[in-house]
């Protein structure tokens, strides 16, 4: 517990500090989350106000999504986070085949979420549904602002998408080169708790944007 | 230090991350059924309190909370208090304006 | 002079050596001690830039129409001399220099928990610092929206907007970093037996401060963001044309920057609480009163931020209860002034400089802290809001406050960090004009907002002259108390007498270990059995 390290200070200059402290990296993992979650709060706050001034605009507006793709999109998440915290059980009991296939298949998943989104917002673009568009300025103010947060929320969940993506391909590198192992996976760790947040705000972005009607 | 906390791991069993899938789908299923019936204005209240419980598994679950150390937990009190915070105080310009 | 007697020979964090060469050595470290006194230089360097903006603001200002500028030129100075002074000086302020220098060695850590997510703030830092400044020269011009970036102006004015909105964003990233390695630090690096309790005060106000950093910028990021992608794809989110609402912005711009006004001071209140007990010889009175005001400053300052908003037509009960939230705020901030005076009383005082500069604190701060009761309430603020009261008011709390500590905590943390002494008697002279051109320069201001001169106004009445040209010699004064103090402290560092290990008789960890510190701070990582502040062996005698 309080052991004295005596340290020869010379042998210590060439080298980093390689005192490993899985829990301290967990700790600001979890501190970097609640700073992506008070990011999301900001865009929350702003949704509450609007839905109240605007709230039959709303209503309107979320008519026009696609309740289908939207559940779709939500179980695909919701199957990646647990292909996500099988992966890491998998690496705990040192399968590491297991884990990779676990890992990959989060990565398609998150792919596939993206591929929906993408065929969603082209075929909102193809009617005109977009900011700016004239379609679009011709319609109340609340039915332009509510595109105008149906974008900017759903827009910066799909950058935190494949920001996870990227992420995640990094992990399964590590983990194919050995330097995330049974006994050394908090950067897996960590990576998952980050994918999981994205699956959280999708939790709520979904009844908020499609299930107002 | 206090590194003891970090050897202690609770590894949670594959059939459990299912078990919490399935009943994260099934929730999923419920809110956009419900969604289908007018339930006027606590149909907002009735979709977020589902999404509350579908987060709520996902975190002491699939981010493990529920088996780690309670310093977390107050950690997660203090942020999400602080949210909830700014949007009551926030609710009372915008509820009053 | 050679004072660093009874320690073995050690290599200095100073001189030690890395596999990099010449300037790398420096910005490649990972070494807390060198990012620290990085820090140290990128805000000195910005903080000259910003008082050279200030210097010519006031000079314009010295007869009633065009001095020396046109209109549009002094909308961008004000600007720019916002910008940097909040978000390239004080916001990192003591907590990114002092933070990083003094934390981990005070609470008997070799380093932070995360050493290059920590290099990585400081280039997030001078990235940001470089993208503000080089949006002064690019298309569109410098920014004019004033430092508060309200929109609709923000997002209709034709000048670089974008650019230095990005450069905040990067900047709060940086923040957002320091804030996250020193909760982890304080959670997970204390030396065995330092419980909270027994932790420096300096530490407990950084690490609320943290906390505030990690919780609160977010939301400026988020609405930086929203600003530049309204100006790029009309969302309509804040722009009232398309239906959005202008005070939703001032909301979340106010819900960060009302908190990081604790941000400035909160290390400051620490470092105060540092220097009063080893200038006095006395333990501090109300260690836990401190300790417990510092949080309860960052959690309360986290809902107060609507009282910058009581003009501009949010309801009137939140107008009611933010104003009631801001005068709670005066209770935590009352507690730690009346420990500190407390602390002073019966104590065997010297006057060193940094607790002249101290006094110095206590006094303007009083002056700010009592006229932000008189713009919380909301009577008086009709009258005096977006006058020079209120740019009177800010300077007293942020240069009265955060900067004057600053200032202390360099002559009080030099010998540490450079193992030298600056010279006492260039250092009085300082702090004397200093005070002097501080005051002709902005209590003139709480007169003139008073009288009715409107803040950020390139012209004024006649009959404001007078107050106006005592104001801007007083800039003078005080610009020359800063150069004077700068230099000192650079000849001080450079050639200063040595200073020994613990030149002021300080008993908080980073005064048992030499000056310079030693690369890996502590040959043994101490067991702490005691208080921070423990003189009282000396009360007794």
């Amino acid at each position: 517990m309080s052991e004295t390290i005596t340290h020869n200070q010379m042998e210590h200059i060439h080298t980093e500090h390689v005192h490993r402290d899985d829990f301290g990296a967990k700790i600001g993992m979890w501190l970097f989350l609640f700073t992506e979650l008070l990011l999301f709060g900001g865009l929350f706050l702003l949704y509450m106000a609007y839905r109240l001034q605007y709230s039959h605009e709303f209503h309107i507006g979320a008519r026009e999504l696609n309740i289908g793709i939207g559940t779709f999109n939500t179980i695909i998440l919701l199957t990646s986070s647990m292909t996500m915290a099988l992966s890491i059980a998998a690496m705990q009991r040192s399968r590491k085949g297991l884990s990779l296939f676990l890992l990959a298949s989060t990565i398609a998943l998150a792919f596939g979420f993206l591929v929906n989104k993408f065929f969603e917002w082209s075929a909102k673009f193809g009617h005109g549904l977009y900011p700016g568009s004239e379609t679009l300025l011709g319609k109340p103010r609340g039915e332009y602002l509510f595109y105008g947060m149906y974008y900017a929320m759903t827009g910066l969940h799909a950058i935190h998408v494949i920001i996870g993506m990227i992420i995640l391909t990094f992990m399964f590198v590590f983990i194919v080169r050995n330097s995330i192992t049974s006994t050394n996976y908090i950067k897996l760790e960590n990576s998952g708790l980050y994918w999981h947040l994205v699956d959280l705000i999708w939790i709520f972005l979904f009844p908020l944007f499609y299930l107002m009607r | 230090m206090e590194n003891e906390h970090s050897e202690k791991h609770h590894a949670v069993g594959y059939g459990t991350y299912v078990l919490i899938w399935l009943v994260l789908v099934g929730l999923t299923v419920t809110t956009v059924s419900i969604s289908g019936i007018n339930l006027g204005n606590i149909a907002l209240a009735v979709a977020l309190l589902i999404a509350a419980m579908k987060s709520a598994f996902v975190i002491n679950i699939f981010m493990h909370i529920k088996f780690e150390d309670k310093i977390f937990k107050v950690f997660i009190a203090v942020a999400l208090m602080t949210l909830l915070s700014v949007f009551v105080l926030t609710a009372f310009d915008v509820f009053f304006r | 002079m050679s004072e660093n007697t009874g320690t073995m020979p050690y290599i200095s964090f100073l001189h030690a050596e890395s596999k990099h060469k010449g300037i790398f050595k420096w910005i490649l470290s990972t070494d807390h001690k060198r990012i620290g006194i990085m820090y140290m230089m990128g805000m000195l360097g910005f903080l000259l830039v910003g008082i050279t903006f200030g210097f010519l603001m006031k000079l314009e200002m010295l007869t009633p129409g065009k001095t020396l500028m046109d209109a549009q030129t002094y909308n961008a100075l004000f600007t720019l001399h916002g910008v940097i002074m909040i978000f390239l000086f004080i916001i990192p302020g003591l907590s990114a220099v002092f933070g990083n220098f003094m934390l981990p060695i005070q609470i008997g850590a070799r380093d932070v928990a995360f050493p290059r997510l920590n290099l990585l703030s400081w280039w997030l830092y001078v990235i940001g610092g470089i993208l503000a400044i080089s949006s002064l020269f690019l298309q569109g011009g410098p920014i004019d929206t004033g430092w508060t970036f309200y929109v609709p102006y923000s997002l209709r004015t034709g000048t670089n907007v974008s650019l230095p909105l990005f450069a905040a964003f990067i900047l709060g990233f940086s923040s957002i970093l320091t804030g996250i390695n020193f909760v982890t630090t304080v959670h997970r690096l204390r030396a065995p037996g330092m419980d909270f309790f027994k932790m420096p005060l300096f530490v407990w106000a950084v690490y609320s401060t943290a906390w505030i950093q990690v919780i609160a910028t977010p939301v400026i990021g988020i609405t930086i963001i929203l600003v530049i992608v309204e100006r790029i794809f009309s969302l309509g989110i804040f722009d009232p044309a398309l239906g959005g609402d202008p005070l939703l912005f001032q909301h979340l711009f106010w819900i960060y920057s009302h908190p990081a006004v604790y941000i400035m001071i909160l290390p400051a209140m620490g470092a105060v609480s540092e220097i009063i007990p080893t200038f006095a010889k006395r333990t501090i009175f109300g260690y836990k009163a401190i300790a417990y005001s510092s949080l309860a400053i960052a959690f309360i300052g986290y809902f107060v931020w609507a009282h910058h908003m009581f003009t501009s037509g949010i309801s009137d009960t939140s107008r009611f209860i933010f104003s009631l939230l801001t005068f709670l705020v005066a209770i935590p901030s009352g507690v730690k002034v009346f420990n500190w005076v407390a602390t002073l009383y019966k104590g065997s005082i010297t006057p060193g400089v940094p607790l002249l500069f101290v006094m110095m604190f206590i006094f303007l701060f009083s002056i700010g802290g009592l006229t932000g009761l008189v713009l919380g309430s909301l009577a008086t603020d009709v009258h005096l809001t977006d006058t020079y009261f209120v740019v009177a008011h800010f300077h007293y709390v942020m240069f009265g406050g955060t900067v004057m500590i600053f200032f202390a905590s360099l002559h009080y943390w030099l010998p540490k960090m450079f193992g030298r002494m600056y010279n006492e008697k260039v250092a009085r002279w300082s702090v004397g004009l200093i005070f002097v051109g501080f005051n002709m320069l902005y209590f003139t201001m709480f007169i003139l907002g008073y009288e009715g001169q409107p803040r950020r106004y390139w012209d004024y009445l006649p009959q404001f002259q007078t107050l106006h040209v005592i104001s801007t010699v007083g800039s003078w004064i005080l610009i020359s108390g800063i150069l004077l103090m700068i230099g000192n402290l650079h000849r001080g560092m450079k050639r200063g007498p040595l200073a020994g290990n613990n030149p002021w008789g300080g008993k908080t960890l980073e005064w048992t270990i030499p000056s310079p510190p030693p690369v890996h701070n502590f040959d043994e990582i101490p067991v702490i059995t005691h208080g921070p502040y423990n003189y009282g062996d000396e009360e007794v005698k």
